[in-house]
């Protein structure tokens, strides 16, 4: 293999913010001319790789070739100098801008502008010929449709003369006629020469436009294939990696009535972005119901509407003899108060704050509570009583209501939110991302928690990225792909080859196993 | 009859003087705002220019000698606003704040150290200020009707700084919308983000921007103490620079706009001075308080999406932090 | 010690004492620029404000103005928001203490017509605070614009309300007629006189007593019931808040209103307190003053009390300083109050970067 053929080359590249290794000697080749697959898990560090690559942040240590030369980056004005274009997952773009003045912006060739909106003018019109990238150049951004706007972006780094076009989660936002079409611009890219480097975590990807495919998992670089060679079976496996199953022992679940239905629901998240559709399931007394899937397929979006953040757009939960709906919302006091315990999914922005201490976290959604109110006054000793009983039933550490939160470790914050929710013997129990990120024996204390309250006859709705934590202390699992529900399964019969299908919605239409099968 | 167009053409004259430092002021928060930067210390640069200006016009008897030490005062401060917004990552309204107390203060101690007396300089005499000029050919176009008259009143008989005000205007609309500069300043103020990775400097912009924001204010206090006034006295900008504020999101951001608002606050302010007193028939006295609140209520109505819609540059008042 | 109990001691004690001693540093360097020999100049101002009763007194009773706007900016703060318009909520309130001041039955009871004086203040400080709530809760428009804004509607209130409505027939000055006695405060003084104690006559009133009160009310309500910790928790994260069922709008609108009635408190010490009748700008430079005692105070009531003795220290110090030097006037202390704002609030950063290097570097090795 000849070796000028290698665009890009990485060698041993470590990256760390604070203590996270989010790079840790990564290795990776691409070949000129080649549509080159990233895959990994959210979080799995492709996004800082390229970011690096980008010039956007600077890697601790290790060695970036590009075109054969040594390439130090610490701006991405170099980088685009060497010929690197990228499009970011959120795109880099001024909304009030024109098409053309995005285009020129940072490279643009005098004091004025209108000679080099002129030369863009011709040369985005060539472009566009050339590889049918056609897009109307005097509108504005924000009038553009959310895949017209991200061939802005290609254009953007064609136009600055990119020769390695780097692509993060391209399709996430596209509509799949969007995404085809996208598709077929990779094809005239790379027939002119161009290198792709397509960052995703849909493996239907990945199998179908890729030549070459490296696997990240937890900021390391774990395997490298010709796609031609592997099989989706093989990448879902290698992206979710075997992990240690933690050994719980649990009993067979005595689910009895549904304290939780949910028909037909459509919620748009914070933005307005439509993020969850047609999700219809119930949770039953004493099962916990796992809802599987890749980060940002709409999970989050439901677990926020189950506790009352989000309003719902359509369709309607019954939970516990109330019944919430568009027109009739519950908000998160409310279904407290009617036994709903949430433990939201981001740990440090919505479950504690940071500032507040421990006793005053552990307040925080009960700060109504009749017992520790006498009048206006907020008994703050009780609180502090309160804390510590939970904290010691919970085993967090150190034991002390007056610490500020921040200073307690992932676990330990952990425990306390769900001391704080478990205590006061909720019926249905709303868990985000119960076990992210922290340590093994905080893990094993919090699952066998749960599990407990499944016996003590709650219903459980518990949402996790971790494949593994879903299938070790699920009874059912539902797995979600783009808002949807891409599958239901018995947790005794759920293997991790078919759940990881599910989650890339990469499954064959016939085999998809259906709620009514079951 | 030829009374009333008298008091009009008059009263548009004083619209046109109390204008100027609000088209200063307003044109440097622009600036600051368009890079991402809230300037709530656009008073207190007004304010410590006027001071300086007047100051130095008089101990070195130029006017000249005093715009360049007003320019320059300004701008430290609008450096101080800088380094705490965006090297430091500070709130910038907070900072504003700051620089306005600041030269509240300073003015005040400074004129009792410089000049023995508190709050005022010297007065300024002949030459020492920026008088006014009279342009060529009033007496020739006098004697026509109307016409006469709002050229002597109205267009000639004002001193350069009037004259450059109006002019800097449409150049500040040419630097925003036909430069690189410009370009790049309205794209840091709505995406520091796409800046960044175009390979840009989102700081040195927002220096770039605060800077010139400094230049103009200086320009607009200078106007203030060394040619609409002959000194600097107490708390002289009177809140000028919060109008302008005001004026700059009346206008959104828009040069001409702004200059158009500028001159209805203006305009509403000399109205005031002009009704003190007088009876409307069939209405009676208009309070001049009201047409003196007007340009806050305008500009608070506008705000709250009544009438319109004033949205401020989307990357505005925060400050830019790198990451992904 | 672990570096989390360091990075604490950082950002909670070395942090704020170097914003201040910077502020105090370039206020020396300000003093050195005049002419002023800094130590002296302090050495004068200490005794002016501390050194003798009457000068105490005076020290208390200006304090007693920036305990008020200092609370009222500090209230702001914990929910996140930056209440600009306490100038304007100072001089309405003290609007709403003269209405009742004027127009009450004179013959009712001073214990009936003083808390009702005090209550108007506070209503009407509310007032003027709550339509820009309003409009930063639902129509999205940023506080701190529209506070500046209403600052300047106050002054054209007051003067309108002066000019035009309150002012006496005859009278040329802006002012209102002079209160009725059974309204006014009592002076320290004289209440140190009826138990038998002479001390010398300032204008410190009552109203200390009440800024007092108002600061325990405060440091109650924030950390000792639901609806402070409700505030608090809506300042600190937003989206924590939201997940505790806190509404953020309604915060803001209660915040605003508290805050808002806080700072029209001033006219407590100055109209009911000293001067007797509603006049025009009373409320001069306190609303500022306010944000500079909060921050320097960490917006916690024990350090606005703090804040604002000092404050009241410069302003009182300040005045023998004018009568002693003549370099320096006491607008030093606007000076000082800018350096204050600037080091502890817009710089508050400033040494956080070298700081952290000596004193908690992240260790490599985690």
């Amino acid at each position: 293999m000849d070796q000028s053929n290698i665009a890009i080359e990485l060698i041993d590249v470590d990256k760390h913010f604070g203590a996270v290794y989010a790079n840790d000697k990564v290795n990776l080749s691409v070949k000129t001319g080649t549509i080159h697959g990233i895959v990994g898990e959210n979080g799995a560090g492709k996004s800082t790789l390229m970011s690096i690559l980008y010039g956007f942040y600077q890697a601790d240590s290790g060695r970036i070739k590009v075109f054969d030369k040594d390439f130090i980056s610490t701006n991405s004005r170099q980088s685009i100098e060497a010929g690197i274009g990228m499009v970011h997952q959120h795109f880099m773009l001024v909304e009030n801008f024109t098409v053309l003045e995005n285009v020129i912006l940072g490279s643009e060739d005098g004091a004025l502008i209108s000679e080099s909106l002129d030369k863009a003018r011709i040369e985005l019109t060539r472009l566009a010929q050339e590889y049918g990238l056609e897009v109307e150049l005097d509108v504005a951004v924000e009038e553009l449709s959310v895949g017209m706007q991200q061939r802005v972006e290609i254009l953007k780094g064609l136009y600055k003369g990119a020769k390695v076009l780097i692509l993060d989660e391209p399709t996430g936002v596209l509509t799949p006629q969007e995404s085809d079409e996208l598709f077929r611009i990779f094809e005239a890219l790379k027939k002119q020469g161009v290198t792709i480097i397509l960052i995703t975590h849909k493996l239907r990807e990945i199998m179908s436009i890729t030549d070459y495919v490296s696997v990240m998992r937890a900021g390391k670089m774990v395997a490298h294939r010709q796609t031609s060679e592997t099989n989706p079976e093989e990448l879902a496996e290698l992206m979710i990696g075997r992990k240690v199953l933690l050994n719980i022992v649990r009993t067979e679940a005595k689910s009895g009535d549904p304290l939780l239905v949910a028909n037909n629901l459509e919620i748009h998240n914070e933005q307005g972005i439509k993020r969850v559709s047609e999700v219809s399931f119930e949770a039953r007394s004493g099962e916990i119901l796992g809802i599987a899937g890749v980060t940002g397929n709409g999970q989050g979006t439901l677990l926020k509407a189950l506790a009352g953040i989000l309003p719902l757009s359509k369709g309607s939960i019954e939970i516990l003899g109330e019944t919430i709906s568009p027109k009739r919302p519950l908000n998160p006091q409310e279904l407290r108060n009617l036994g709903v315990a949430h433990v939201p999914e981001d740990r440090q922005r919505m479950g504690i704050i940071s500032d507040f201490s421990a006793s005053e976290s552990a307040l925080l959604g009960y700060q109504n509570d009749k017992e520790i109110n006498q009048g206006v006054w907020l008994k703050r000793s009780l609180v502090k009583a309160n804390c510590e009983s939970i904290m010691e039933a919970f085993d967090v550490r150190p034991t002390n209501p007056d610490l500020k939160s921040s200073n307690f470790s992932g676990g330990n914050q952990q425990k306390l939110i769900l001391a704080r929710e478990f205590e006061r013997d909720p019926e249905v129990l709303i868990i985000g991302q119960p076990t992210r990120g922290i340590d093994i024996g905080a893990i094993e204390f919090i699952r066998k928690r749960i599990i407990k309250m499944r016996d003590a006859g709650k219903a459980i709705i518990l949402i996790s990225v971790e494949l593994e934590e879903i299938m070790s202390i699920s009874d059912r699992i539902i797995v979600m792909c783009d808002g949807e529900i891409t599958g239901t399964v018995d947790a005794a019969k759920a293997d991790e080859a078919t759940l990881g299908m599910m989650m890339a919605n990469a499954l064959p239409s016939d085999k998809k196993i259906t709620e009514a099968q079951l | 009859m030829s009374d009333l167009f008298l008091t009009t053409v008059l009263t548009f004259d004083a619209s046109v003087r109390v204008c100027i430092p609000l088209i200063f002021a307003s044109m440097a928060g622009l600036f600051a705002e368009r890079s991402g930067v809230v300037d709530i210390g656009l008073e207190g640069k007004l304010l410590m220019s006027a001071f300086i200006a007047a100051s130095a016009a008089s101990v070195f008897g130029s006017p000249w000698l005093g715009l360049i030490a007003g320019m320059f005062a300004s701008s430290v401060l609008a450096m101080i606003h800088g380094f705490a917004s965006i090297t430091y990552k500070g709130n910038q309204i907070v900072s504003g704040v700051a620089i306005n107390i600041l030269a509240s203060g300073l003015t005040m101690i400074l004129t009792l150290a410089w000049f023995k007396s508190g709050g005022i300089t010297p007065t300024l005499q002949g030459n020492e200020r920026f008088l006014s000029i009279t342009l060529p050919g009033v007496d020739i176009i006098d004697h026509i009707p109307i016409l006469g008259v709002i050229y002597r009143e109205l267009i000639s008989g004002h001193n350069i700084l009037v004259y450059l005000a109006f002019a800097i205007v449409p150049l500040v609309w040419w630097v925003v919308y036909r430069t690189r500069f410009g370009l790049r300043l309205r794209a840091v103020g709505e995406n520091p983000k796409a800046v960044d990775t175009a390979g840009l400097s989102v700081e040195g912009l927002r220096y770039k921007a605060l800077l010139i924001g400094g230049i103009l204010c200086g320009i607009g206090g200078v106007y203030i103490a060394t040619a609409y006034n002959a000194q600097f006295t107490k708390e002289m900008t009177a809140g000028q620079g919060f109008i302008a504020l005001a004026a700059l999101i009346f206008g959104k951001w828009h040069p001409y706009k702004v200059l158009a608002a500028c001159f209805l606050f203006a305009f509403l302010q000399a109205l005031a001075i002009r009704l003190q007193g007088v009876v409307i028939p069939g209405i009676g006295e208009i309070p001049v308080q009201l047409i003196e609140a007007t340009p806050y209520i305008l500009t608070v109505i506008l705000l709250a999406g009544f009438i319109g819609k004033a949205i401020p540059p989307k990357a505005s008042a925060q400050p830019y932090i790198k990451e992904l | 010690m672990t570096r989390d109990r360091r990075l604490s001691w950082i950002n909670g004690l070395l942090l704020p004492l170097f914003n201040v001693l910077t502020a105090f540093l370039a206020t020396g360097i300000v003093f050195l620029l005049i002419g002023v020999d800094p130590i002296e100049a302090t050495k004068i101002l200490i005794y002016g404000a501390l050194g003798y009763d009457e000068g105490l007194g005076y020290t208390l009773y200006y304090a007693t103005n920036f305990v008020f706007t200092g609370l009222a900016v500090a209230v702001a703060f914990h929910a996140g928001l930056f209440n600009i318009g306490g100038e304007g909520q100072a001089y309405v309130g003290g609007l709403g203490i003269a209405l009742v001041a004027l127009y009450i039955n004179p013959a009712l009871s001073a214990w009936i017509v003083i808390p009702l004086a005090i209550s108007g203040g506070l209503l009407f400080g509310a007032l003027w605070a709550i339509i820009p709530a309003y409009l930063q809760a639902y129509r999205g428009s940023h506080i701190v614009i529209t506070t500046i804004m209403f600052n300047f509607l106050a002054s054209a209130l007051m003067v309108y309300m002066l000019v035009h409505v309150l002012r006496e027939v005859g009278n040329m000055t802006p002012e209102s007629t002079n209160f009725p006695d059974v309204v006014w405060l009592p002076f320290v003084h004289d209440v140190f006189a009826g138990f038998g104690y002479n001390i010398a006559k300032s204008p410190l009133n009552l109203s200390i007593l009440v800024a007092l009160f108002f600061s325990f009310l405060v440091w109650f309500f924030l950390w000792h019931t639901r609806w402070g910790f409700a505030i608090r928790a809506t300042g600190k994260s937003n989206d924590a808040a939201i997940y505790g069922g806190i509404n953020p709008k309604k915060i803001i609108i209660v915040t605003m209103c508290i805050s808002g009635a806080l700072a029209g408190l001033v006219g407590v010490n100055e109209l009911i307190g000293v001067q007797h009748r509603l006049f025009l700008n009373f409320n001069y430079g306190y609303g500022f003053g306010g944000i500079a005692v909060a921050l320097m105070g960490r917006n916690h009531p024990v350090g606005i009390l703090i804040a604002a003795f000092l404050f009241g220290i410069l302003y009182q110090g300040g005045a023998e300083l004018d009568f002693e030097l003549q370099n320096v006037s006491r607008d030093i202390v606007v000076v000082m109050q800018g350096l204050v704002i600037l080091f502890c609030g817009g710089l508050e950063y400033l040494y956080r970067p070298v700081l952290m290097r000596f004193l908690a570097p992240i260790e490599a090795s985690e």
